[in-house]
């Protein structure tokens, strides 16, 4: 068997995961990476998007928020503002924000107010995660 | 002495009383419970966190990073968090009593304070003293990590500004169910727990991290979650310690409701009683007259 990385997924909302796994995928800063055992230290932003790994054959998959992670002693540490399953997304609740945030980003590109924008652009690509997620599931 | 009515009134008023201060000791028995979890659940998220804080900044220059910047104290803000609602013994009083130290220190070295309130009860302290810059009240209830989000994007804003050299934060620190203490830290300039432990661990692997993007970019984002994380991390020890302080006061209201209650029905006996008395020596007295 090959050797594993120990996995742990850390939100506000307590610890999500804490598992060994073969292989993790994130969304980082600079696009998409993979971490395998033993990997170097490593510490990169995360962005909004799904979070994968591989576990005896078995692939998972998260929508994780906003955040970083820390990679050492074959130990990888993500600290996100939120994670979840594709089976615990609430995907009426994603189809209405989406919905809202697409609404705001018409009126803040209206009214040229940046700050709402970028927030409202944040809010679409975590709905956006999370119905990519939860369609993939079923 | 008072009269018999008057003393069952003042019975019934005071069992009713209690009944309240019962009630209020139960529904802050359950908040605590509520706020108690919320506060365990964030603390693996603070651990990693200052963790990963401290080794990033242990191979970094501090001065690069304005949120990170000492610099000579003019101003000093405080960032008072308190409860919304009263009826918690002297919990609030205690922070009041710990910013007010502050305060007079600062002012005796001629610097200039300001107060950022967050709950009703700091800004209903403070305010006539004029310092108050800004405050957040009605968000202890429910509150959200978003909810520190925006204070911390204020008071950054308001460092970088330069209109405050120092930032504290005061807060009540939950030490368990009976006791709670007024607590007080530096949020700003930015001072990373490099903790021994954290060092030793991190001193053989430290040097050779590879970052993505590079190190300072990844500072620019961590300062600012780094004051989000201190202070949803106040916010939910100040919650805890509310309802901690709340039901022990309560329980001491209950109890002091139950010795009045005790005294007065003392009282109310004794009253009783002497009525009984004045009667029967009424009616003896009558009968020794007829006889007479």
């Amino acid at each position: 068997m090959a050797e594993k990385i120990k996995l742990e997924v850390v939100t506000p909302k307590g610890s999500v995961i804490s598992e060994d796994v073969d292989i993790v995928t994130a969304p980082g800063f600079a696009g998409e990476f993979g971490v395998l055992a033993n990997h170097a230290p490593f510490l990169s932003t995360i962005k909004i998007g799904s979070l994968r790994y591989k576990q005896d054959g078995n692939e998972e998959e998260l929508m994780v928020s906003g955040g970083f992670c820390e990679v050492s002693n074959n130990k990888i540490t993500f600290l996100v503002e939120s994670a979840e399953r594709g089976a615990e997304i609430d995907v009426d609740r994603a189809l209405k924000a989406k919905e809202r945030a697409e609404k705001r980003i018409l009126e803040a590109a209206q009214k040229k107010e940046n700050v709402d924008r970028v927030r409202a652009e944040a809010a679409l690509q975590r709905a956006l995660a999370r119905l990519r997620i939860s369609n993939t599931e079923h | 002495m008072a009269s018999l009515k008057d003393v069952q009134t003042k019975i019934g008023a005071v069992k009713k009383t209690s009944q309240i201060t019962n009630a209020m000791n139960m529904v802050a028995a359950s908040k605590l419970r509520g706020a108690q979890q919320k506060m365990e659940d964030f603390r693996p998220y603070t651990e990693k966190f200052n963790q990963a804080m401290g080794n990033l900044s242990s191979n970094m220059e501090s001065g690069q990073f304005p949120l990170m910047e000492v610099r000579d104290v003019q101003a000093v803000e405080l960032v008072l968090v308190t409860s919304d609602r009263g009826l918690c013994g002297s919990f609030n009083s205690n922070i009041f009593k710990l910013a007010e130290k502050l305060i007079r220190e600062y002012e005796a070295e001629g610097k200039k304070v300001t107060i950022v309130c967050v709950g009703k009860k700091g800004n209903a302290y403070f305010r006539k003293t004029g310092k108050v810059r800004k405050s957040y009240t009605d968000i202890m209830g429910s509150f959200q990590m978003f909810n520190a989000r925006a204070i911390a994007q204020d008071v950054a804003a308001n460092f970088l500004a330069g209109d405050a050299d120092k930032v504290h934060i005061l807060y009540g620190k939950f030490m368990s169910v009976a006791v709670q203490k007024p607590a007080e830290e530096v949020l700003l300039p930015v001072q990373p727990e490099a903790g021994e432990a954290v060092e030793a661990e991190a001193g053989s692997a430290a040097g050779d991290y590879i970052y993505e993007p590079s190190p300072t970019e990844i500072m620019d984002v961590l300062l600012p979650l780094y004051m989000n994380v201190m202070i949803y991390h106040a916010m939910l020890e100040t919650g805890a310690s509310e309802h901690a302080a709340r039901m022990t006061a309560m329980d001491n209201a209950t109890r002091a409701c139950k010795d009045m209650i005790a005294d007065l029905t003392l009282l109310y006996n004794k009253a009783r009683q002497a009525g009984i008395t004045a009667e029967l020596m009424d009616i003896v007295g009558g009968a020794e007259a007829l006889k007479g």
